[in-house]
């Protein structure tokens, strides 16, 4: 596996019951680049990026992340790689019982990175500072608005900095102007802790201001790959669908 | 003869056999599939059963969420237990004491109500309403932490959630339940107490040193543990059905409502296996 190499999928397949989800999918993500994965809903999508975790388990093929088979790991070993992936969820999956300080100390304690409690107070704090929202430390869940749980969620994600981060649709359910505001988020901590993200969306908008590569999943297969203007160009009807009626782009 | 109609032939291709067909009909595989299902749901139980056990002798046991769910079961199930005990106290007294007054055997009463609070009616109504209450709860909130990906969230932080979230809670309710229970008979007592007081006059040290000469360890320990096992199954079943609720949020209900009947049922089971082992002691 190429050094540049962050996760490599090879001839994924993955169904539940009779019903293929995944058929076949090879795709790569390389070191520092946002990689968007668009797609109808049911297309596969969101199974993609669970099976790279180890969410689900793959019927076959193989996936190498940081040039480990994640199919092979022991949980101890599954645990360790799970440190340097984040994972920011379609609903946000804030923990409903805890504070936001607490959600975000949950990964920093389990992940055991031998912090003080002054040094997880200070990346905590830092972590919300990145998403704009410092004040919302001792607010629960149940107090914050999509938008502020989305950017919570991302804070959870980036606290214990990881050097990959898996995005499942973040910005569906919002409005428009929340959704370009997680986007600019998602290009700023690109920017910051030089991560490599797979964004999973439907989003166009999202699409067009995070992209540095885009894939396209129909019925669960690669449809399209390549860079923002080939999709932009292309006079394949799916492919029209998706971008004609989306022509405001973020600058 | 009634015709039964095909819905699947299998024909075996072995050489020099006369050629069979074999007709299963709709009834026949909506049968195979019950068992198949119920036979999957109990290996599923039991899996389950074996993955608490194992997580709860590893390493990190998570203190702070135990005793959260400690103060959670039993501190705030109190009014409702303490409500429960003295009414199920005060009701056995109002109806048996007439009969022991025809017997002339009232002097009795504090001995009866006491012993049949503590090996009986204090255990298995007390043990029925933390079903309802606790195991419901639990089935509701870990089945929406299933939907909400709470779950998949805590698995993907490192965290494991069979220890974080249900080795706490199966022996937070296996600790809090029988606790709940003596502190129930203890105020079954009372209620007794004030029941026997309705009509008649009898002091308050009296009537618990009459209640407590009557019963015997014989009386106390096979109740206590069974409470145990109570408390165990109701905070085995409740996480079990949360934690493998479906996907929609239709699920979550059907979660909490499982989880009360399945841990009623076998709280009641579990009453006649107890019931069956004292008589032989």
């Amino acid at each position: 596996m190429n050094e540049s190499q962050i996760i490599e999928v090879k001839n994924l397949k993955k169904g539940f019951g009779l019903q293929k989800v995944i058929n076949n999918v090879s795709l790569k993500l390389f070191k520092g680049e946002n990689l968007v994965v668009l797609g109808k809903s049911g297309s596969g999508k969101s199974v993609l990026i669970k099976c790279i975790v180890r969410l689900l388990t793959p019927d076959e093929g193989e996936i190498n992340v940081l040039g480990e088979n994640m199919g092979s790991l022991n949980r101890d070993a599954l645990g360790e790689m799970r440190k340097k992936i984040g994972f920011l969820f379609q609903s946000g999956a804030l923990y409903d019982s805890m504070t936001v300080k607490e959600n975000l100390e949950f990964p920093l304690r389990r992940m055991k990175m031998n912090l003080t409690s002054k040094e997880t107070d200070r990346k905590i704090e830092e972590a919300l500072e990145n998403v704009g929202l410092s004040d919302a430390l001792y607010k629960m869940p149940s107090q914050l608005s999509g938008g502020m749980r989305k950017r919570i969620s991302l804070a959870r994600t980036i606290v214990a900095d990881p050097l990959i981060i898996l995005y499942d649709e973040p910005t569906t359910g919002l409005d428009p102007a929340t959704s370009d505001e997680i986007s600019v988020l998602i290009n700023d901590i690109q920017k910051k802790y030089k991560t490599s993200s797979m964004i999973i969306t439907h989003d166009i908008e999202c699409a067009r201001a995070t992209a540095n590569r885009l894939i396209m999943l129909h019925e669960g297969e690669i449809y399209m790959e390549g860079d923002l203007e080939k999709f932009e160009k292309s006079p394949d009807p799916l492919i029209e669908s998706f971008f004609k009626n989306n022509n405001n782009k973020i600058n | 003869m009634k015709k039964i109609t095909p819905v699947l032939k299998v024909a075996p291709i072995i050489r020099n056999v006369k050629k069979q067909t074999i007709v299963i009909s709709e009834k026949t595989l909506e049968k195979s599939r019950y068992i198949n299902n119920y036979m999957s749901e109990t290996a599923s139980f039991f899996l389950f059963i074996s993955r608490i056990i194992k997580a709860t002798f590893s390493r990190d046991f998570e203190f702070r969420e135990f005793f959260r769910q400690c103060f959670q079961i039993g501190y705030k199930s109190l009014p409702l237990i303490s409500i429960t005990g003295f009414i199920v106290g005060l009701v056995l007294t109002i109806q048996s004491r007439p009969t022991l007054v025809n017997f002339g055997a009232v002097s009795m009463l504090p001995g009866m109500v006491a012993v049949s609070l503590i090996r009986e009616m204090g255990p298995v109504i007390i043990a029925l309403i933390c079903a309802g209450k606790i195991g419901s709860g639990m089935g509701a909130e870990l089945g929406s932490m299933k939907v909400t990906e709470q779950i998949d969230a805590m698995e993907v932080s490192s965290a494991n959630p069979m220890r974080f979230l249900v080795v706490t809670r199966v022996l937070a309710a296996t600790l809090m339940i029988p606790l709940l229970v003596l502190y129930a008979d203890l105020l079954g007592i009372l209620g007794s107490w004030a029941g026997a007081n309705i009509k008649g006059d009898v002091s308050f040290s009296l009537f618990f040193s009459q209640a407590f000469s009557q019963i015997k360890y014989i009386d106390f320990l096979p109740a206590f543990v069974k409470t145990i096992l109570f408390g165990a199954v109701i905070g085995i079943v409740g996480c079990y059905k949360g934690f493998t609720a479906g996907r929609g949020t239709e699920s979550v209900g059907i979660a909490a409502n499982s989880a009360v009947v399945l841990s009623s049922l076998l709280v009641i089971v579990l009453d006649l296996i107890a019931a069956q082992i004292t008589d032989m002691i």
